[in-house]
């Protein structure tokens, strides 16, 4: 018989090219010919679309300038003019987390965003930037962050450790996010792609599902690149105005 | 009982959280369907914030389900 499959499998590394310096790997594994590739698309694509820098743009260069502005509001709006230091971090992040999340989608690929330690180096990255910011600009003072203005003085050792807490958790909330959006997504999918199998004739059923359910994760592909850069905005607004 | 069994049961009882979930889901749209039809015209500027509060909920229920996953296959 054949050997036991699971709906997990399909998030395994598999090395296309072995590499070793000494003892450590550093093979072309699935996941990084992914990367390349997002890289490529993205460096290829946006170097492209903007280089006839007309005024009225054509097609290709309305997507470009769209999502420049999309990104470029959202930076205006929480943080005001700082945003404009902050907006190639959040840009190039939105767009990294997009097309990895879309490049997900298509069949027999490999979703680079789905594993946990490569969305937690993103949020690492965005945690130890907020905290080492506010630190710079701020000295000590910012750790007025964790004392909301007008408390009461018998609730502070409740609210301070709670507030700690809270802002430790960040970047894991930020990480598992995407990840956990990202696996459940596809393992869901494949789930029914193997009800498909098992029904036969009937399986056109499952089949149009996988359809309907495609649109959705084509929605949160985008939705959870959108909320990562909104939510990268927030806590760096914050390491800048510690005060709530 | 072995430990097969065992962790069926465990991933289904830690789907239970999902619906909590559910209606945090169902309570942002529902804000959002009642107050675009008191004042139409804020409902576009307001979206942005349904889709973050959408996202941030559907955040917890991801993790409900991160668990039932980590339950069931470890």
């Amino acid at each position: 018989m054949t050997e036991k499959h699971s709906p997990l499998d399909q998030f395994t590394i598999q090395r296309i090219f072995e590499m070793k310096i000494g003892n450590i790997d550093i093979s072309l594994t699935n996941s990084s010919l992914m990367m390349i590739a997002v890289l490529l698309i993205l460096n290829v694509f946006l170097i492209y679309a903007t280089k006839k820098k007309s005024v009225v743009p054509g097609r290709l260069q309305s997507i470009a300038e769209m999502s420049y502005e999309m990104i470029y509001n959202t930076t205006q709006s929480n943080l005001g003019n700082d945003g404009k230091r902050l907006f190639p971090l959040v840009y190039t992040l939105f767009m990294f987390i997009l097309l990895c999340n879309m490049l997900g989608l298509i069949p027999y690929s490999f979703t680079v965003t789905s594993h946990i330690i490569i969305t937690f180096a993103l949020a690492f990255g965005v945690f130890l930037l907020a905290t080492i910011l506010g630190f710079v600009l701020h000295g000590h003072k910012y750790l007025r962050l964790f004392l909301p203005k007008g408390v009461p003085i018998f609730l502070i050792p409740i609210l301070v450790p709670i507030e700690i807490v809270s802002y430790i958790s960040r970047p894991i909330s930020l990480a598992v996010r995407l990840a956990a959006n990202m696996m459940a997504g596809h393992t869901i999918i494949k789930v029914f792609a193997s009800f498909v199998v098992v029904l036969g004739i009937w399986g056109i059923a499952p089949l149009l599902f996988i359809v309907v359910l495609y649109v959705l994760e084509t929605l949160i592909a985008f939705l959870q690149a959108y909320v990562f850069a909104v939510l990268t905005c927030l806590y760096i607004s914050d390491s800048f105005h510690p005060e709530h | 009982m072995d430990v097969e069994a065992a962790k069926l049961i465990g991933a289904g009882l830690a789907t239970i959280s999902l619906a909590g979930a559910g209606i945090g889901i169902g309570n942002i749209f529902a804000q959002y369907i009642a107050g675009s039809m008191r004042n139409p015209g804020a409902s576009k500027q307001v979206f942005g914030n349904v889709l973050l509060g959408f996202a941030l909920t559907e955040a917890v229920a991801l993790y409900a389900l991160v668990m039932a996953f980590l339950i069931m296959f470890s």
